[in-house]
């Protein structure tokens, strides 16, 4: 097996099962189907790391993306299972009906699709065109219930969504005008491995007008503050595996396009700093959402801003950029994906179990359903940054190289952290304890994905692997 | 240089920019989707000129996909469902049209100056189009964001992505525009269905989004 057939395997089966998906009638069958599409494409993205294919005008496979690979499809499969666990329940209660359920599934695999395609995508207009549709897709499942909720979240988020690609497109198109001059036209003035080289050459002043458009466009999409309105509504209203897989992977695929620009922008001296500006959108995310937690009343909605919060302190790490932080930013990207999916995992078990979202309807998990409260409490201690599990490793690693480099913007960082780790260790205290309330029913639930999540994020804030660190330290320098 | 090819071009695509300064004041919907296919009319002939002009026949794909889906199929099912959703009497302006024109020659004054300079390297035509480019996309974006009525801020957001397809064509020898194109009539077609199918007017009694918004889950 070549290089070629494995990255055309990541593309094709998605694509073929979401294909197979939409004639397949019966739920069961389509559950596993999802399932066993999810893990060939992990398996497939493995052997990545022993065959790498060689760059083309088209798709690319370089150290930088190989990994954000892995951890998508891991996630992808990971939540396939939960999902096969979760929607038999949604059947049951009427909220699907079977044939919204095969879309669903269909569209659960063209996600995958284009996230997979917008990793491997060597060519910016192609990047573009990959997460408009995973934009696509999404919204179609936010609004899947069709409830007045869920309805004004898809037209929100399609509307801002659109907007944001729209900004993206154009900032796109400057980078391929301030390329032209110096590779010529036509293709290569597009791929990322031929750009990246002669980025010194290009027009300085075309690339940071290009910048500032890709920065909303795609920041939108990372869902960074101000630009971030669409993204809880779109967590809490959808089906709970699509809020998995939205703030694990989707934020991340945007957040790897602004990265890849940014390198950009890093290799071009006369070109201005993008740093200072995904500091300040990086730092306004994290205490802005920090404050916001205090007030939130629906469980999804709580942690959909624990992942404005987070996306903003990985925002934060790469504008400050050097070794130490761009490690740490990279790791947390990492283990806040594995996190907040494990979370999602127990959130859309405890809202299925007890039949309501709402924060004060949910108490004693620990009690009546003990998996399910520690799995959910131990996901929680793990998002606010506390030891032993790994966010506390990438937090702290942040904040010491930022302390020492510029004491100033430590402290907003470390008020934000703070400010977070209250709100959190607030709202999980009447969660997990006291007197149970609502529904002690025991729940079909699958304990596997989100224990083997939080698993792999305690052995990072225990111990990380050698080759990963290597990797991590390698890519960290690439970044610049 | 500047010949007779590059006034059509400079013409046409000038045009575009005055069509997206009626459509910041057509107060009623029908009105706002004539000048809607108008806009995208004159896309598709800025388009063909560039084909023919530069040689580039690939780019009459997207003259046609801008001339038959965005000019004609667009703006007739918009139209239709318009009528089914029983709105065609709306009238909305949330700036006066005095105060609108005013913020649009403003913005169209900031792309000039904003393009300008950093384009001081490209030629003529292509430092033109992409100025225009992107007064087509700031005027679009305030309209999505003075209109509330749905179906007037996806007119809005139609009219951005014209301009975006003027940078794309304008950008000389940008490999993907077809493609890009395709993608951009896929994201409209769906908004489009996503009117009718999510019948924001059957769920909730209005397409008026300021309504929508008292759907918030957030609020007790």
């Amino acid at each position: 097996m070549n290089g070629s057939t494995v990255v055309a395997a990541l593309l094709l089966i998605p694509l073929s099962a979401a294909v197979l998906l939409v004639l397949l009638p019966g739920y069961r069958v389509a559950a596993r189907l999802n399932v066993v599409a999810t893990l060939l494409t992990l398996l497939s993205a493995i052997t990545l790391f022993h065959v790498r294919p060689p760059a083309n005008l088209y798709l690319l496979v370089d150290d930088f993306n190989i990994y954000l690979i892995v951890l998508n499809t891991w996630v992808g499969f990971t939540t396939s299972v939960f999902s096969a666990s979760y929607i038999g329940h949604e059947l049951a209660t009427g909220r699907l009906t079977p044939v919204y359920l095969r879309f669903y599934h269909a569209m659960y695999q063209g996600l995958m699709f284009a996230m997979n395609l917008a990793l491997l995508a060597n060519n910016i207009g192609l990047l573009w065109v990959a997460i408009e549709l995973a934009t696509l897709t999404t919204v179609m499942m936010v609004g899947i219930y069709r409830t007045h909720e869920a309805l004004e979240a898809a037209w929100k988020y399609f509307i801002l969504g659109s907007v944001g690609i729209a900004l993206a497109l154009f900032g796109t198109i400057l980078v391929y005008l301030a390329a032209q001059p110096v590779v010529g036209q036509g293709l290569p003035a597009m791929a990322w491995h031929i750009l990246l080289p002669q980025a010194s050459a290009f027009d300085p002043a075309l690339l940071n007008l290009a910048f500032v458009f890709l920065l909303l466009g795609y920041g939108t999409k990372v869902g960074l503050a101000p630009l971030h309105a669409w993204l809880p509504d779109a967590h809490a209203e959808g089906p709970t595996p699509i809020s998995a897989v939205l703030s694990g992977l989707l934020l991340n695929v945007a957040l790897y396009a602004v990265l890849r620009f940014k390198m950009l922008m890093s290799a071009n001296p006369a070109a201005v700093a993008p740093g200072p500006l995904m500091v300040s959108m990086g730092l306004v995310s994290l205490v802005f959402a920090a404050f916001m937690l205090y007030q939130r009343r629906d469980i999804k909605r709580l942690f959909a801003y624990s992942s404005i919060e987070h996306m903003g302190i990985i925002t934060f790490a790469f504008g400050m950029g050097g070794p130490l932080a761009n490690f740490a930013g990279l790791l947390h990207m990492t283990l806040h994906s594995l996190t907040k999916s494990a979370i999602f995992f127990a959130v859309g078990h405890v809202a299925q179990i007890k039949g309501t979202q709402k924060i004060s309807d949910i108490r004693g998990l620990t009690v009546t359903h003990p998996a399910l409260g520690w799995g959910l409490l131990l996901g929680v201690v793990a998002i606010a940054g506390l030891p032993p599990m790994g966010i506390f490793v990438s937090e702290f690693l942040l904040v010491t190289s930022t302390f020492a480099r510029e004491p100033l913007l430590a402290l907003p960082l470390v008020l934000g952290l703070l400010l977070a780790l209250g709100a959190l260790l607030l709202r999980v205290q009447g969660l997990a304890f006291g007197e149970p309330i609502g529904s002690t029913a025991p729940g079909q639930a699958s304990y596997l994905p989100l224990f083997a999540h939080l698993g792999l994020v305690l052995i990072a804030g225990i111990w990380l692997p050698g080759p990963l660190v290597s990797w991590f330290t390698h890519v960290a320098a690439l970044l610049g | 240089m500047y010949g007779l090819v590059f006034d059509i071009a400079h013409m046409l695509a000038g045009g575009m920019v005055v069509v997206s300064f009626l459509l910041l004041y057509q107060d009623r919907l029908y009105a706002l989707l004539n000048t809607y296919a108008l806009h995208a009319l004159l896309l598709a002939l800025v388009v063909s000129w560039q084909a023919y002009s530069h040689d580039a026949p690939h780019l009459y794909v997207t003259a046609g996909i801008a001339l038959i889906f965005k000019a004609i199929i667009i703006p007739v099912v918009l139209h239709r469902i318009i009528q089914r959703l029983g709105i065609q009497r709306t009238i909305e302006q949330v700036l006066g049209v005095g105060l609108n024109m005013l913020v649009g020659v403003l913005l169209v004054a900031l792309a000039i100056i904003v393009m300008l300079p950093v384009t001081a390297a490209s030629e003529a035509l292509v430092r033109e189009d992409l100025i225009f480019a992107l007064s087509i996309v700031l005027l679009g974006l305030l309209m999505m964001i003075t209109r509330r009525n749905a179906v007037s801020q996806v007119v809005g957001f139609m009219s951005m992505e014209n301009g975006l397809v003027l940078a794309a064509v304008g950008a000389s020898g940008m490999p993907l525009v077809v493609e890009i194109s395709i993608a951009f009539s896929v994201l409209i077609a769906l908004i489009v269905i996503g009117i009718f199918l999510f019948r924001i007017r059957e769920r909730f009694d209005t397409v008026d989004v300021q309504a929508m918004d008292a759907f918030r889950g957030e609020r007790p």
